[in-house]
Formats: C-alpha cells, structure tokens, sequence
C-alpha cells in the first residue's frame, strides 16, 4: 500500500492550551470519540500540509509527567510508548509548554525527548508571556534541548504556519531515518531522577532567560477576590444563580421560536396529508414527540456555554479549590465538584469527566451521585409542571415563584446528592481520602473558537439522541398508545377515552397499582415507561398520550393547560419528586456500565435511585395531601 | 521564637520558606529505590516541587482555611494543609 499517513501527537501539561492549538491545527475537522475499554476521550484530525500530503493529529490528555496516576495520563503514557493497542504509536511528538511557566512545563519536555522520538517544542502562550516581560533567547533553549522550537499563540492561529512547516520538516525526517523510530525504552523515574531533570530544567533556563516573567498580575488580583474566603464563596454562589436564572429566562425566546416551528411543521404536514394512521404516526408520533424534546435545546446549550467558559477562562479549578472542603464534608474530592456541576447539564458527560479523578472509591462514588444533580433532562418535566401548577407570582423585584421553585427542586437535588455522597463514602466505599493537588491556572480571556467548537459538539450529541432514540421512543410509544383501536361496542367516552384499549393503556393499568401510593395515575404510569429511557421523553410521552386522545389543545402545545385541569397539587408534587431522584436515562446507565467496566454499579445505581425515588414520593404525596394541598 | 524548619501545612498565608525536604525526605540525601516511595510525595516532585524551591502560601480556603494555594515554580498550587505538610520547609530562607 501507499505510505501510511504519518501520525502527529500533541503532549503536554494541564493548561498549557493543547487542546486551542489542536483546534488551531485541524480547525472542524476533528472526530471525537473515546479509547476502548475506557472513557477517556479521544479527539483525532486531520492536517492537509502546504505540500498536500495530510498528517494526522491525535491530541492526548495533559499530563505532568510520563509517571501516570489517571487512567487519562495512562492512555498519554501509552499511545506515546505504542503500548496502547488499538493505537498507532506516533511518529512525531509535539511537546506543547506554557511559555510562562517554562520552569515546569520543561520537566514533560525533557522526559519526551529522552525516549528518543522526534520531538517539535510549541512554545505557546507567548503573547502572555510577552505581556509578563520574559526575554527568552530561543536558540539557546533550542541548541540545549537538541529540538526545534516554534513560538505560538493557539488562540490567535500565530505560529501555527510555521509549526506545520516544522513538523513536516519531521515527518520527512521521520521517513528517511526509519531506524531511529524505534520505540524508546520508558521505567518509571525514581525520585534521584525526577531531581535530575529538574536540576537539568533549571540549568537550561539560566542559560535560556534573558528577563524572568513578572508576577501575573492581573491573575493575582483577580485571585484576591475570586479566592478571598467571603468574596470567593460569595462570588461562587452568585455565578451560580446567575447561571440558573439565565437558563430559565435568556432561553425562552429561542424556545418559544422552535415550539412555533414545530407546530407550524405539524400543521402543513398534517394539512398535506389524507387523515389516517400515517398523517397521526407523523404528526402525533414523531414531529410532537421530537419537537418536544428540541424545545430544550437552547437551555442546554447555555448550561454548556457556562460550563465552557468557566473551564475556559481557568475559574473552574478555582471552583474546586473553594469548594473542596465542604465537598470533603460529604467525603467527596475537590475535582468532583467539576463532574458534578457539568452534571447539571447531563450526567453523561458528568460520568466522563469523573476520569480525572485518579482514587477509584472516589471516582465510583462521584459516579453513581451524578444522575442525582438536575441535569437539563429533568427541567422539561420541571418547566411543564411548574408552568401548569405554580402561580407566576412576584416575590420582591425580579424574583418570581415560579423560579423560586426551580431553584428549591435544584437544591433538593444537591442535598440528595449530598447525603448520598455522605452515605456511600460510610459505606461501601469506605477508605482514606485521595490527595487533591492541583494547578490553579492563569486566567485567561475564552477562546471564541474553542467554545464554538465545544457547543457544536454538545448540539450534535444532543440532537443525534433526539433524532435517534428519542424519535424511536416516540413513535413506539405512539404504536403503543394508538393501538389496538376500540372495537366496535367498547364504550368511547370522557370516562373511557379510546387509549384506554391500547397497549399503553392496558400496561400503565398493570403497573399502576404499585405507583398508586404514590398519587400516579395510569397516564402518568404510561409516560413513565418510555420516561424510563430517557428522562425529557416524558414530555412528549404525555403529549402523545394526550393528543391521542385527540385534546386540539395538547396537539397544539398547550399540554400545561390539560395538567392543570387533570391533575391536583400533590400529584404534581410528587411526580417532581420522583424526577429529582429517579434514574431515568439509559445513556447514564450505559455510559457508567462503559466507565465501571461491570453492570453491577449500573445495577447499583439503577437499584438505589429508583428505591429513593419510591420512597421520596410516597412521603412527599402524604405530605402534600395531610397539609391540604390541592 | 519558633524553628525556622517547620511543615508546610503549618504556614498562614503570606508566610512561605525554602522547601528542604519532600515525603520525609531529606536533600542531598540518597535514596535507595524509586519505586517504593510514597506517591504523593512522587507527584508533588513530578509537578516540580523539589528541594530548593522557594514556596509561598498565597490563599487560604474559606470554611478553616483549608485547602490552601501555593505558589512554586512560577505556578499556583491548590493542596490540603494535610498534603501540604509532606513539604518540610526553612522559612529563614526565602528567595526574593
């Protein structure tokens, strides 16, 4: 065959802006997906070099040493030993560093170089770096590393030009002297090592540094505030209201605009359309049942969008600087706070970035506590029974009930989360906590690109989930819903509504009796089951349910409306209930069996959650009535 | 007055010193295997800190002032005052 495309890895520390000079090398054209066996993401590209030959870019996790702790810095160990069995080993190392923190980010480039491949240095960030007044005399760190350099700033695109230049200078290098691409041997440093290369980090950079940096100035005074114990927490808590409050207001214009899409759809599809099973499996099935779900995608979004900029801009690991001791309250680590709150946008991404914890007890807890955050599945069923069973009211200036409400159920979910952290770490995993070191880095301004980048994705998970298993689940549940039709001398009235013959009918009949106590109906136990693969699938499950019953007002969206008028107070109560502590989501399942290795902690996690949920409503459907609610 | 040489961990922020020592460990001092040393104090060292280092601490955590941030080799360090006291330090030392 041809000559294989030679492949490109890019290595260095947390923070040093690997994943913006990925973006600035391969722009769109990326895959993101994960390592077998593991969830450690994997992003690959592609480059087309100013010759036209392509090159192919694997951008590894950040890693501070080749000495690994994280199944992240395992797999960066691996892929650049060629241990790692599904992947080519590379050709061509790209060490990326800080170039205002050479002093560390040297000890990785060393360690690199030592294993005898081809490395190229990016020294990125060098805007910053210029901007703290380093003089650095480049073609003494190049001549004493013995590798070529290239000065970039990834978020500004500088230097990509010739980085490429430099690293097709390797790869023709690479091809020509084929003998010394053997493997480097590697054998975990013992301390008189990890010595010695720092004392060889700090001989180069006496040669190196004309100007030492200035103390970051801006980033420490932004630290007096952000890390100051008052201000600090005050701050934190503040961004987080404000992130909330955005979420239920800034998104509901781009919702309200998808909503008027997709009944305007429905309505010239329908119109287009004889009347029959085929108009209703499109229009009632599958537009109602997709359309439902899309609503929420502005909301999900702006979650992303926060959590990107935070994690951009370098708040989020002070987040987890601050909230680490009351995080180790519940016998929780300080980087859990990270998985967790991304957990609010959706637990599965939640799950994966639980791999940067390295202590296994703690990792498999913050897991199986994760599907507890609200994650923005839930807030469909909260926005639609909030809207048909609380008053708008207003409590003092912009604060109203309604968000008031929201934001108690948010709460529930952290205290829930919370006390299951607490009761998990008492018990099953037991054991001495796990360190929590970590780098707190400057800040910086958010790359635009690396959000936009970052959203696309997200958008694509979720509309690929909604235009897959959320689609099947509607249609199923409105084959389910539709048939059997009555026969000929079944009663159809208000007391018997045509549904009542159907599958769903007749399934949500059988398992009503055990969620009776609970204060659900047999309609509510319909919706639950497909509700059971998804969580925001009970939306549009109500509304098939609903439209079925041939309700104009369901068929137009107004499902609110309907509930109001069908169900009392403390069955909406506890159905809220019951989302904040049920686990509904066959992905959080899947993806924690994919993360665990086992089905026993999906079964764990299934198990205890759905014990939980029973119980919390049950107690909050007695309350609720003994208190007289209706 | 107190010894110059004291933990880490023990130091209010503001107050910093010369790192002399790592895991127990003392500087200059030969140690007989890599592989069997406590890893924290391997990841510490992996991350630069290392004898010599001139450390700060430079923010407290609210709710008792712990974890705490270090500053070191020109970077910002979050760690437990617990993680902090493998680092032994001489704060009749400091580097400018």
């Amino acid at each position: 065959m041809a000559i294989e495309t030679p492949r490109v890895a890019l290595a260095g520390n947390p923070n040093c802006g690997k994943t913006a000079l990925f973006n600035a090398l391969t722009g769109g054209r990326q895959k993101v997906g994960n390592y077998p066996g593991v969830t450690v993401e994997r992003k690959e590209g592609t480059l087309v070099m100013p010759s036209g030959r392509v090159l192919s870019i694997l951008d590894l996790p950040g890693t501070y040493s080749l000495d690994a702790s994280s199944p992240d810095e395992l797999i960066t160990r691996d892929v650049i030993l060629g241990l790692q069995p599904t992947e080519r080993q590379p050709e061509i190392l790209v060490a990326v560093a800080d170039a205002t923190n050479l002093e560390r980010n040297l000890g990785l480039v060393l360690e690199l170089k030592a294993l005898g491949k081809r490395v190229v240095l990016a020294l990125n960030m060098m805007d910053l770096a210029e901007k703290r007044g380093i003089e650095l005399d480049l073609q003494a760190l190049a001549r004493e590393l013995g590798v070529p350099i290239v000065p970039t700033v990834a978020v500004r695109g500088q230097g990509i030009a010739e980085l490429i230049r430099s690293v097709e200078e390797s790869a023709k290098a690479a091809e020509s002297a084929e003998a010394a691409a053997a493997p480097g041997a590697w054998k975990k440093p013992s301390v008189a090592e990890i010595r010695a290369r720092f004392a060889e980090v700090d001989r180069i950079l006496k040669l190196v540094i004309r100007k030492p940096p200035k103390p970051a100035l801006w980033t420490e005074r932004i630290d007096s505030v952000v890390l100051h114990p008052l201000w600090g927490s005050l701050l934190l808590v503040g961004i987080l209201i404000v992130m909330f409050q955005a979420i239920f207001t800034w998104a509901a214009a781009p919702a309200e605009l998808i909503e008027a899409g997709v009944a305007w759809l429905g309505d010239s599809v329908g119109r287009g359309m004889a009347d029959g099973p085929l108009r209703s499996l499109i229009v009632d099935g599958a537009i109602a049942g997709v359309g439902s779900v899309l609503v929420f995608l502005p909301q999900i979004l702006l979650l992303f969008l926060f959590i990107l900029l935070l994690e951009d801009s370098g708040y989020m690991a002070r987040a987890a600087f601050l909230m680490d001791r009351l995080m180790s309250r519940v016998g929780l680590h300080g980087r859990a706070f990270i998985p967790l709150l991304s957990s609010y946008a959706c637990a599965v991404p939640g799950i994966m970035a639980t791999r940067t914890i390295s202590n296994r007890r703690d990792r498999l807890t913050t897991i199986l506590i994760a599907p507890l955050t609200t994650c923005s599945a839930r807030l469909p069923v909260y926005s639609l029974l909030i809207a048909a069973f609380i008053p708008n009211t207003a409590l003092f200036g912009p604060i109203r009930l309604q968000g008031v409400v929201m934001f108690g159920l948010y709460l529930f979910g952290i205290v829930a989360t919370l006390v299951m952290a607490l009761v998990l770490r008492q018990s099953v995993f037991r054991g001495p906590k796990s360190p929590l070191l970590m780098e707190l880095p400057s800040y910086k301004w958010p790359s635009v690109r690396n959000i936009v980048l970052g959203l696309l994705e997200r958008a694509k998970l979720f509309l690929r989930r909604a235009g897959t298993v959320i689609l099947l689940l509607s249609v199923v549940l409105w084959f389910l819903a539709a048939y059997p039709k009555p026969r000929a001398g079944d009663p159809v009235d208000a007391a018997h509504p045509a549904i009542t013959y159907s599958y769903a009918g007749r399934i949500g009949r059988a398992i009503e009796p055990a969620l009776r106590p609970l204060g659900f109906d047999w309609r509510i136990s319909v919706a639950l089951i497909p509700g059971f693969a998804a969580r925001e699938v009970m939306v549009s499950a109500l509304a098939t349910v609903y439209s079925i019953e041939g309700d104009e007002e369901a068929a137009t969206g107004a499902l609110t409306d309907r509930l109001a008028k069908d169900w009392s107070l403390p069955v909406a109560l506890s159905l809220l209930t019951w989302y904040v502590l049920a686990c509904q989501c066959l992905s959080t399942l899947a993806v924690t069996r994919r993360e665990t290795n086992s089905w026993r902690w999906p079964a764990v996690m299934l198990l205890y959650m759905t014990a939980l949920a029973y119980v919390g409503s049950f107690a909050t459907y007695r309350l609720a009535l003994w208190l007289g609610l209706h | 007055m107190m010894t110059p040489i004291v933990k880490l961990g023990e130091l209010g922020r503001g107050h910093g010193g010369r790192i002399i020592s790592i895991g127990g460990q003392v500087a200059g001092a030969i140690d007989a295997a890599g592989e069997g040393q406590d890893d924290l104090a391997q990841r510490l060292m992996e991350m630069g800190l290392l004898e010599g280092c001139d450390v700060q601490v430079v923010h407290e955590a609210p709710f008792g002032g712990d974890p705490i941030a270090i500053r070191v080799r020109g970077a910002l360090v979050a760690l437990r005052r617990s993680e902090a006291n493998q680092i032994v330090v001489d704060t009749g030392k400091k580097g400018a």
